[in-house]
């Protein structure tokens, strides 16, 4: 048999059809939903008659609009089209049978951190949802991207997706991370490595020694942002840690299933002479804490580094870095550690999980921030419950910050939590586009640890000099 | 869906890299359940000042491109979100078909649900259609989807690769889910397959 990747693994274990061009049916194990993308799909559905397939495989939970205040459960707080797009997904959810965490729900949260909470997301499974992000759960070695509504009703149909195979990406961090460096600071170096389409009509694997000693939520991290390098998706190949983190999950197998299914896990890697269409290769030790000065996740930098030079790009590229610097309020050669902030957000698909927020209480503890606003919104309810249970969300309001209920919140802005024109963000979040945050706000994507630094200094700080 | 055959139209330039899908439609018109009526805020932030007001040097809102129908666009176009909300506005302006050297992936796939035709050309080519695009009105590029060629206004023939089965499905106005269904037995089959070997799916 000739040797496959991980991605040909997946992919052939999930083909229902082939038609002669290579156009392929791909059976979708785990569908998940969120009320911004879904209701023309389910519309779709009614008009013509349909029903879906695979209630039991459908997952969802609103998510993208919901409040994050503590009194939310008064639907007054909702702005009158954000209810509606809620309400349509609680009636959705009901008339067609799918599972459902509504926001009343302590397991309700953004979608991408409850379907791994929830044990819905295993090994070798093929998992999609109405949303970019969806590259998350890769870092289980699960065939997971981003459909449009279009795709969503199609999945809702038929359980399948009309796709053709991609190619192979190969992302290696060789060596060890140095002490303050994180899953965010990975996979933005490797984004600023390849630019924002070099990933374009690939599936990624991410490997190599710095990936493994990640954890299941670092991992998540990583493969988050897959989709800010343009590609179709990322993977990390199971392996013990993914295996502990599934055990036990309620929606994960059990007794014998279990034993089946971890035999069949341990089967999902690339075989050593595997081919690649592309090779990239980072070596931890020259990663370091990062942040993006631009408007596309591509124009990232070290802490240390200066703004650059527009001239210094080439091509459409000069320009356009003009005019980031432009947005972004700032000048060539300025130190990116001079840069002032006035908000500082904790929380998304990306840095929402327990791990990113106790790494953020860590620099925090004892300390006071010195910015306008700074908020944590955990990714889940039960995010928020751990760390509470571990005493995080006390140091997070003793140093200032808001502590807030689930949700995506400040990531994309389509609730309450926005910034004003001009205020500029430090964030944990994924993208740092025009207006992401808010209407001319300014955005600079960073790990929690550095989050956690840029709110107790005000302005872009490098963790290390804050860590004992 | 409706078909796609042939385009004669203005080609707006927009030579900007990386337009991304907040750009395209920002999220304060994702609240919506409907896919229609998306138009008028296609590009909104760039669009419109804070009062509503069209901001005067913004491609569309110059005379010359108000009817475009094409968008020749910078490298990496329609990159970030997955929202289809982008592909909806595009089409419900009145545009059919981007040129560009490069689109992400999940806005790619969008354009084939929504009549839009997406065109992959070489940087010189698109570079040569950029130039046409900034004539102005007196300039209309051709688009042959059957010949799988894009004519600028001076002649100039390129032509371009495109998968046959989206050919297929665009020039026929096809339904996806329907081609699907019809092959319910082979997904049939392979669920009772798979639910045998990996019963925890």
């Amino acid at each position: 048999m000739s040797p496959k990747t991980l991605y040909d693994k997946i992919w052939d274990a999930h083909v229902a059809h082939e038609a002669e061009d290579g156009t392929c049916l791909l059976y979708i194990d785990r569908h998940l939903v969120h009320e911004v993308t879904s209701p023309q799909a389910f519309e779709g559905l009614r008009m013509a008659g349909r029903k879906v397939r695979a209630p039991e495989k459908t997952i969802a939970v609103p998510d993208h609009n919901v409040p994050t205040t503590l009194d939310r459960a008064n639907a007054e707080t909702m702005t009158e089209d954000s209810r509606i797009q809620v309400e349509a997904l609680d009636k959705n959810a009901k008339d067609f049978g799918i599972h459902y965490y509504p926001v009343s729900d302590v397991r309700q949260g953004i979608v991408h951190i409850v379907g791994p909470e929830q044990g819905w997301t295993l090994p070798g499974m093929t998992v999609v949802c109405g949303d970019s992000h969806t590259a998350t759960h890769g870092a289980f070695g699960a065939l997971a991207h981003g459909i449009g509504t279009s795709e969503v009703e199609h999945v809702l149909a038929t359980q399948t997706l009309i796709q053709k195979k991609s190619k192979n990406m190969k992302v290696e961090i060789t060596g060890h991370l140095r002490p303050g460096v994180t899953a965010k600071d990975i996979t933005m170096s490797v984004i600023g490595a390849t630019g924002t389409a070099g990933g374009t009509g690939y599936v990624i694997e991410y490997c190599g020694t710095a990936i493994e000693d990640l954890s299941m939520e670092g991992r998540m991290t990583v493969c988050n942002m897959a989709i800010e390098g343009g590609a179709r998706a990322g993977l990390i190949a199971p392996d013990a840690k993914t295996f502990a983190y599934c055990k036990g999950r309620p929606h994960a197998p059990k007794g014998a299933e279990w034993e089946a299914a971890q035999a069949w896990w341990e089967t999902l890697y690339s075989d050593d002479d595997a081919h690649w269409d592309k090779v990239v290769t980072l070596k931890g030790e020259d990663i370091a804490p990062s942040v993006t000065w631009g408007t596309s996740p591509e124009d990232v930098l070290p802490i240390d580094a200066v703004v650059p030079e527009p001239s210094s790009f080439e091509g459409g590229k000069v320009g356009a870095a003009q005019r980031s610097i432009d947005y972004m309020g700032l000048k060539p050669g300025q130190k990116l550690t001079d840069i002032e902030i006035d908000t500082v957000f904790i929380g998304s698909c990306t840095n929402g999980r327990i791990e990113d927020l106790r790494a953020a209480a860590e620099v925090l503890k004892g300390k006071k921030i010195a910015v306008k606003r700074a908020m944590v919104v955990p990714g889940s309810g039960l995010v928020r419950a751990q760390a509470e249970e571990e005493g995080l969300a006390d140091i997070f309001k003793e140093a200032g910050f808001e502590w807030r209920m689930a949700g995506c919140s400040m990531c994309l802005a389509m609730n309450p939590d926005q910034l004003a024109e001009g205020e500029r963000c430090a964030s944990t979040s994924n993208r740092n586009f025009e207006g992401r945050q808010g209407y001319k706000g300014r955005t600079h994507l960073v790990s929690p640890g550095m989050a956690a630094a840029a709110a107790i200094t005000g302005r872009l700080t490098d963790v290390r000099d804050l860590m004992a | 869906m409706e078909k796609f055959d042939t385009l004669s139209g203005i080609a707006a330039p927009m030579p900007l890299v990386n337009i991304d899908t907040d750009m395209i439609i920002p999220k304060v018109f994702l609240k919506t359940i409907k896919r229609s009526g998306l138009g008028v805020n296609l590009f909104d932030e760039m669009r419109y000042d804070r009062q509503g007001n069209e901001i005067a040097d913004f491609v569309l809102n110059q005379p010359a491109y108000r009817d475009a129908s094409i968008l020749v666009a910078g490298d990496n176009f329609g990159c970030g979100s997955s929202r289809e909300h982008a592909p909806w506005a595009i089409a419900d302006f009145g545009i059919r078909c981007v040129i560009s050297t490069s689109f992400a992936d999940i806005f790619y796939n969008n354009c084939f649900k929504n009549g839009i035709l997406p065109i992959v050309l070489p940087e010189d080519q698109r570079d040569a259609l950029m130039k046409d695009a900034e004539k102005g009105a007196n300039a209309r590029i051709e688009v042959d989807l059957e010949a799988q060629t894009v004519t600028s206004s001076d002649g100039e023939v390129f032509t371009f690769d495109l998968d046959p089965f989206k050919k297929h499905c665009l020039m026929n106005g096809l339904d996806d889910i329907g081609l699907t269904m019809e092959k319910a037995a082979s997904i049939d089959t392979f669920e009772s397959q798979v639910s045998a070997e990996r019963p925890w799916v």
